[in-house]
């Protein structure tokens, strides 16, 4: 419990820097981006939306301290202010309709991956020094080097428009609409498999050495020679004793990958149209739409702060050393 | 006790390379690199000249066609290799030495400076990257500097937590107790015995945050937060994208530039991987069996996913 509380606390103060920075962001940087905004958009602006770019770029005459304690005030309340791209829209509408799609893509690809990962590295680990052992892990390594959206866009251009066999972007046909129906979801799993494919096979390599390396060490622990002594089938030995203990050390670094899988699937989300974060951010980039970055930001980094926590409870509750050392 | 009493020497640079395949592909890669980065760009045309038809496939006059303004994908290519490279290479040089400081101050000193450099570090690591450095990159002026800058920022935390690590195990040693007894100061202690043994390390890492601060530039160019009126292999893609050379098919305005990259990557986690069998002793010393087996796997960098503990 109090390891949990630890690392609670430390999440908690992750969160706070990313608000900080969050705020003091706008107001360091040299130039005036607000000044420039307010250029481009003179007399498209509501005073609304105005007062609300004001505030956020730290124009209003109040002191720093008082507008550090209203800019929390307002994110506490989930205000994160008005869209510029989107207009009227404000930020943490805009964000939220793509922040369940990027969860879905990035969380399912970061699964299916250490899942087949971690299966092919039992495979290659128990099968060590043969054929599949000097190929896969140099062909995964090569994939690996790879950016994950142009592996994406390869596979669009190969799997999409050449061979036709997988929809060419969007999440779901634009006939359908939205809702909890076989249909629908089918739709939806359909759109996600070219570009979780991309990256499931950009990150398959990093799961696939961790899962080896850790299993042949276990493999040579006394407890699986006991194992073996007590003559228990293979299948057992493998899977009940070994690969339990050997799927610690990369749950470990699950946590620590989501934010880079994040950032990936947020690339190949604009290679596929796909309506999340990613697609949101060429808007927010194009339009030089700042609230709407930081809305992503600060949206993106408490996801991953909250999953780093889950992990942590996981690792816990699995592995009980970690909160008793 | 400095570099000289390093674990074990075997022969000169071109003995390791002659023992070591992957070491000498992945370094025969990087020199091609190199070159075509230092003199292509003498043998090719302007890159943003507008020599043809836009989206021409290859042909003999465009030997990996036009793009969708019409320019030379060849061209555009060779001349990108420079910029791409020396960002990588100056984002990796600074992000280990940035790690190297605030990682050995942290283990060399221990207490509260470890606890804040360590908190400090933590964060940063947990954070995701690329939308911070979005968010930078944004807000800082549109360039190749401001690009490294913000790589840099994001990139350092990994090298710092390692090389505390390593810091702290040293630290426990006895020819540093002794060089603390002789009156030597930190900085010297921290220079002149640490640090020579961590160079092993240190190259790793340089490796590693190479192909981390290459991928993460094409990602961060590729968004359009680069300078576009530069050549980089990022811009090449963005442009490729933003003509959307996807949907009429012209898949010779991308493949090129995330080609080179896949190759830069591949060359420097195979060097890697080979200057690990050579040096880390835990590949070597715990039997023939053992390192035989481990030194199948080849070590990837930070550009993927999973950081190895």
């Amino acid at each position: 419990m109090r390891f949990l509380l630890g690392r609670l606390g430390f999440y908690l103060l992750a969160a706070w820097v990313t608000l900080t920075v969050n705020f003091v962001l706008p107001r360091l940087m040299p130039g005036d981006p607000a000044a420039a905004l307010f250029a481009r958009f003179q007399g498209r602006l509501s005073p609304q939306a105005l007062q609300s770019l004001q505030t956020a770029f730290g124009l209003s005459h109040a002191s720093l301290a008082s507008q550090y304690w209203s800019y929390l005030a307002r994110v506490a309340h989930g205000d994160l202010g008005i869209s510029i791209a989107y207009f009227p829209a404000s930020v943490e509408e805009v964000v939220a309709s793509g922040l369940l799609w990027t969860l879905f893509l990035a969380g399912g690809s970061l699964v299916v991956s250490y899942l087949l990962g971690s299966l092919l590295g039992i495979a290659v680990g128990w099968w060590r020094g043969g054929w599949l052992d000097s190929i896969l892990p140099p062909a995964l390594a090569f994939l690996g080097a790879f950016p994950y959206f142009w592996l994406a866009m390869v596979m669009l251009y190969l799997g999409g428009f050449v061979a036709g066999w997988f929809p060419l972007g969007h999440a779901y046909r634009d006939d359908l609409t939205p809702g909890f129906n076989a249909a629908f979801a089918l739709d939806v799993l359909r759109h996600a498999e070219l570009p979780m494919a991309s990256i499931v096979l950009a990150t398959l390599g990093g799961w696939l050495l961790t899962m080896r390396n850790s299993l042949i060490s276990v493999l040579g622990s006394d407890y699986i020679r006991l194992a073996w002594a007590k003559g228990l089938s293979p299948p057992r030995v493998v899977f009940r004793y070994a690969v339990r203990n050997a799927l610690l050390p990369s749950l470990a670094s699950f946590g620590m990958s989501l934010g880079f899988v994040l950032g990936g699937s947020l690339l190949t989300e604009i290679v596929f149209s796909y309506p999340g974060q990613g697609y949101l951010l060429v808007q927010a980039v194009r339009g030089q739409d700042f609230p709407l970055m930081q809305g992503i930001f600060l949206a993106i980094t408490l996801s991953v702060l909250g999953a780093n926590f889950l992990v942590d409870v996981l690792t816990a509750w699995l592995d009980p050393r970690t909160a008793h050392p | 006790m400095t570099a000289d009493s390093s674990p074990r020497r075997s022969g000169g640079a071109a003995d390791f390379l002659r023992q070591n395949a992957r070491a000498s592909f992945g370094l025969g890669l990087l020199l091609l690199f190199g070159t075509v980065a230092l003199v292509g760009p003498f043998f090719v045309p302007a890159p943003d000249a507008l020599l043809g038809l836009p989206h021409q496939a290859p042909s003999w006059a465009h030997w990996l066609g036009t793009t969708g303004q019409g320019q030379d994908v060849l061209a555009q290519t060779v001349v990108g290799t420079r910029l791409s490279l020396l960002i990588g290479l100056g984002v990796g040089l600074s992000t280990v030495v940035w790690g190297a400081l605030v990682g050995m101050t942290a283990g060399y000193f221990g207490d509260r400076t470890d606890a804040v450099l360590s908190l400090i570090t933590n964060v940063f690591l947990v954070i995701p990257g690329l939308p911070l450095a979005i968010v930078l990159a944004a807000y800082l002026p549109a360039g190749p500097l401001s690009v490294a800058l913000v790589l840099v920022i994001t990139g350092w935390a990994w090298n710092a937590r390692v090389l505390r690590a390593q810091t702290l195990a040293l630290r426990q040693r006895d020819f540093v107790s002794a060089a603390v007894v002789s009156g030597e100061s930190s900085g010297w202690i921290i220079v002149r015995e640490i640090l020579p043994n961590m160079l092993t390390i240190l190259v790793a890492q340089l490796i590693g945050s190479t192909i981390y601060a290459i991928g993460a530039e094409v990602g961060l160019e590729f968004l359009g937060l680069g300078d576009l009126s530069t050549v980089t292999w990022g811009t090449n893609l963005y442009w490729a994208s933003n003509d959307s050379a996807l949907l009429t098919g012209a898949w010779w305005t991308y493949l090129p530039s995330g080609l080179c990259v896949a190759l830069v990557g591949f060359a420097l986690v195979m060097l890697n991987s080979g200057f690990d069998q050579v040096t880390n002793p835990r590949l070597r010393s715990e039997g023939r069996w053992r390192s035989a087996l481990l030194g199948r796997g080849v070590f990837l960098g930070q550009s993927t996913p999973v950081v190895s503990p």
